[in-house]
């Protein structure tokens, strides 16, 4: 049975709803928050303006009203403060998640993030666990001002100790939030904002115990002559260069990476052995980035499967422009499509 | 105990034993402390004295190239031994890097405190065994730590509060500004301990402030206390009072012990550079133990034996010290992949399979 909310923020207890129900990425993460809050009395929230606002995007809407300001905590406007805190509560037992309120104000927290929670299960000889999910909203095309659109996730997936994933739809941001809250690991959650307002069915009922788990990719469309990947907002803009491509007779494979640390090499080099052909693209700088990664990783597992060399499609070496020139600097089906083309031209 | 003092800062240096050893006029703070007997002072002499011994031992161990580095507690001790010695079981230290003294308080063998410097080991011990964290090495990030911590502890109704010690150079960091406005704005029960040694390595404090490091918490509705940081029992009634505060549910205080750095900021280091010698003499003449020592022979309770007990057990503790830090068993390679992530990561294993392949094809190959 499908049913569409017709006003999310009625969405109470998550028993209530019947399974599955369509929402949008959003609420789908509110959802995901809400369960893992009535399953682990531990879970506890943190962050800017996540109280009685429910978030700038709303995605904590209505927790605070029905956990408490214990469970969901307004902080004072410091990023470290937050993250520094959250791995103070974690010590103590508990699984904070925490949200970066934007992509572009998570560096004052980079020093917490990358010295004390990533770490801090290895310095301790495994005695201490950081539990801690730490939620960004990231990347661009909302139109937003400076600060407000970038890709930070190559930073956190160079990181040791940190796990660093990404959802592009509702059903994976539902459940993949869960499954990073029940982590063990310190996991970043990077949100695609601009999707936060696409729908999809979402079983908000159902069991992580057996969800597709948190670090597999996924093939989201089976393809033959060449593999796209792509991960967070750019998955629908793949499997809209696919849709394209199809219409010109070339079948292409797309992959929904989702975990970036760690890679789920085993199903990109099985794509690629099959198609012969790889694109990766992402919003992040193309230097020194995700696919850089992973082309040099397909070319010692896959090389002599490729027909062409790894194309990749991503940020310029620039600061995220002004949002009027932002439809020239995200990778878009067309350049997708080019990259494709650049990969047949041998 | 009345616990109630002003959130307006109270510059005045409590002070209970003057460098000279004599008692001060009785103030609210000497009464707080009225429960140290004569035998209990003679057992923070002990304390102060072996954890110097201690400092010294790992001092010489990092000269004799057994340490890679040491960070030397000389002149701090009764800031240490009295701040710890007012704490419970239950309760939390988030220690920075300078914190033997603590740690011997907390039951730590000394040992387990070196092999970290010695690069042995990234932490030492288990922090829940002792209920204290390993070095942090990135100065202030504990206070944060700790605030969480403590916030923990109010969620859990705990009886129990939190200590986080940092240098004054750590107050120019912004996690110390957060973690005192955090725990301000939701009353944690946290006591943030500052040894005021002067010295940030080569930067005196003034370079760090112009105002006492206790005047900042007023900024923040952290009341704050400044005590000499070299009178055990003044540290010890300072700390008393600000975890009680902390245990009633009043929050955070700050206390600012004014204390020296008389040795170097780590064995690397060379104070001569940047420190005048008529400055450590000035010093010199508050140490913490001589102090305790002058009281105690005005109090007739410092004879030969006693004397003779504290140099033993000093010496015990060094030889023990010695021992095990020569005796340390060094990991294998294979434990450089150990605890990166408490879940299995397919990378980690990965990298592991291929070391150990590796270190395999070599001639009576290296051990795992």
């Amino acid at each position: 049975m499908t049913a569409t909310l017709a006003a999310p923020a009625t969405l109470s207890a998550s028993a209530a709803l019947a399974a599955p129900v369509t929402l949008p990425l959003g609420r789908a993460l509110n959802a995901g928050l809400r369960r893992a809050m009535e399953d682990d009395p531990k879970v506890v929230l943190l962050g800017e303006d996540i109280g009685k606002l429910g978030g700038v995007f709303r995605i904590t809407d209505g927790l605070q009203k029905d956990f408490g300001p214990t469970r969901v905590i307004d902080t004072p406007l410091a990023e470290s403060g937050i993250v520094g805190t959250a791995v103070g509560l974690a010590f103590r037992g508990y699984r904070p998640v925490v949200e970066i309120q934007f992509d572009g104000f998570i560096y004052p927290a980079f020093d917490q993030i990358v010295s004390q929670v990533a770490k801090l299960h290895y310095r301790t000889g495994g005695n201490v666990k950081m539990p801690i999910t730490i939620r960004v909203p990231y990347g661009g095309g909302i139109g937003a001002v400076e600060h407000h659109s970038e890709s930070p996730e190559g930073y956190f997936a160079q990181t040791a100790g940190l796990r660093v994933v990404s959802c592009s739809n509702a059903a994976d941001a539902n459940v993949m939030l869960r499954q990073a809250i029940a982590s063990d690991d310190p996991v970043l959650f990077f949100e695609p904002k601009r999707r936060y307002w696409q729908k999809g069915e979402v079983d908000v009922t159902a069991s992580i115990a057996d969800a597709y788990p948190l670090h597999k990719a996924r093939v989201v469309r089976a393809g033959t002559d060449a593999t796209v990947i792509a991960y967070g907002p750019l998955v629908a803009t793949a499997l809209q260069a696919a849709d394209v491509a199809a219409g010109e007779g070339r079948s292409l494979e797309v992959i929904d990476l989702r975990s970036l640390s760690p890679l789920d090499m085993d199903t990109i080099a099985a794509s690629v052995r099959k198609t012969g052909r790889l694109v990766v693209t992402h919003e992040a700088a193309t230097f020194m980035g995700i696919g850089a990664e992973i082309a040099a990783r397909v070319q010692e597992q896959c090389f002599y499967s490729l027909e062409a060399p790894v194309q990749r499609v991503g940020g310029f070496t620039i600061p995220y422009p002004p949002a009027k020139l932002e439809e020239y600097f995200l990778p878009d089906a067309d350049r997708i499509l080019d990259a494709v083309d650049r990969s047949f031209q041998g | 105990m009345d616990t109630t003092f002003s959130a307006a800062v109270d510059d005045t240096l409590i002070q209970i034993v003057t460098p000279e050893g004599v008692r001060t006029e009785p103030t609210m703070y000497s009464e707080l402390v009225g429960d140290i007997t004569t035998e209990k002072l003679r057992d923070l002499y002990e304390d102060l004295v072996v954890v110097r011994r201690i400092d010294a031992e790992a001092t010489a161990l990092q000269r004799q190239g057994e340490l890679g580095l040491w960070a030397p507690m000389l002149g701090q001790e009764a800031a240490q031994v009295g701040s710890a010695r007012a704490l419970e079981r239950d309760d939390f230290v988030f220690a920075s890097y300078r914190e033997h003294g603590v740690a011997y308080c907390r039951g730590v063998d000394p040992t387990q405190m070196l092999r970290f410097w010695r690069g042995s080991t990234q932490s030492g011990w288990d922090p829940y065994e002792y209920n204290m964290t390993t070095p942090a090495i990135i100065v202030g990030s504990q206070a944060l730590h700790a605030t969480g911590y403590g916030l923990g502890m109010k969620f859990d109704g705990a009886e129990g509060a939190v200590i986080t010690y940092f240098g004054d150079g750590a107050t120019s960091q912004g996690d110390i500004s957060e973690a005192l406005g955090f725990a301000a704005s939701f009353g944690a029960p946290v006591v943030f301990f500052c040894q005021n040694n002067q010295w940030a390595i080569s930067e005196p404090v003034t370079v760090q402030t112009h105002i006492t490091i206790a005047e900042r918490g007023r900024g923040f509705g952290v009341p704050a206390l400044r005590v000499d940081g070299n009178d055990v029992l003044a540290v010890l009634a300072a700390t008393r009072t600000a975890l009680a505060r902390a245990r009633e549910g009043s929050g955070p205080t700050l206390i600012e012990a004014v204390t020296y750095r008389m040795g170097p900021h780590t064995t690397s280091d060379d104070p001569s550079r940047y420190r005048p010698a008529a400055l450590d003499d000035e010093w010199r003449r508050k140490d913490p133990i001589d102090r305790i020592e002058r009281l105690l022979e005005r109090e007739g309770a410092m004879d030969e034996s006693f004397r003779q007990r504290v140099k033993e057990r000093a010496d015990a503790t060094a030889a023990d010290l010695r021992r095990g830090c020569l005796g340390t068993v060094e990991p294998g390679p294979m434990s450089l992949f150990d605890h990166v992530y408490a879940d299995p990561h397919p990378l980690i294993a990965e990298e592991r399979r291929a070391y150990a392949a590796y270190l395999a094809g070599f001639e009576g190959a290296v051990k795992s």
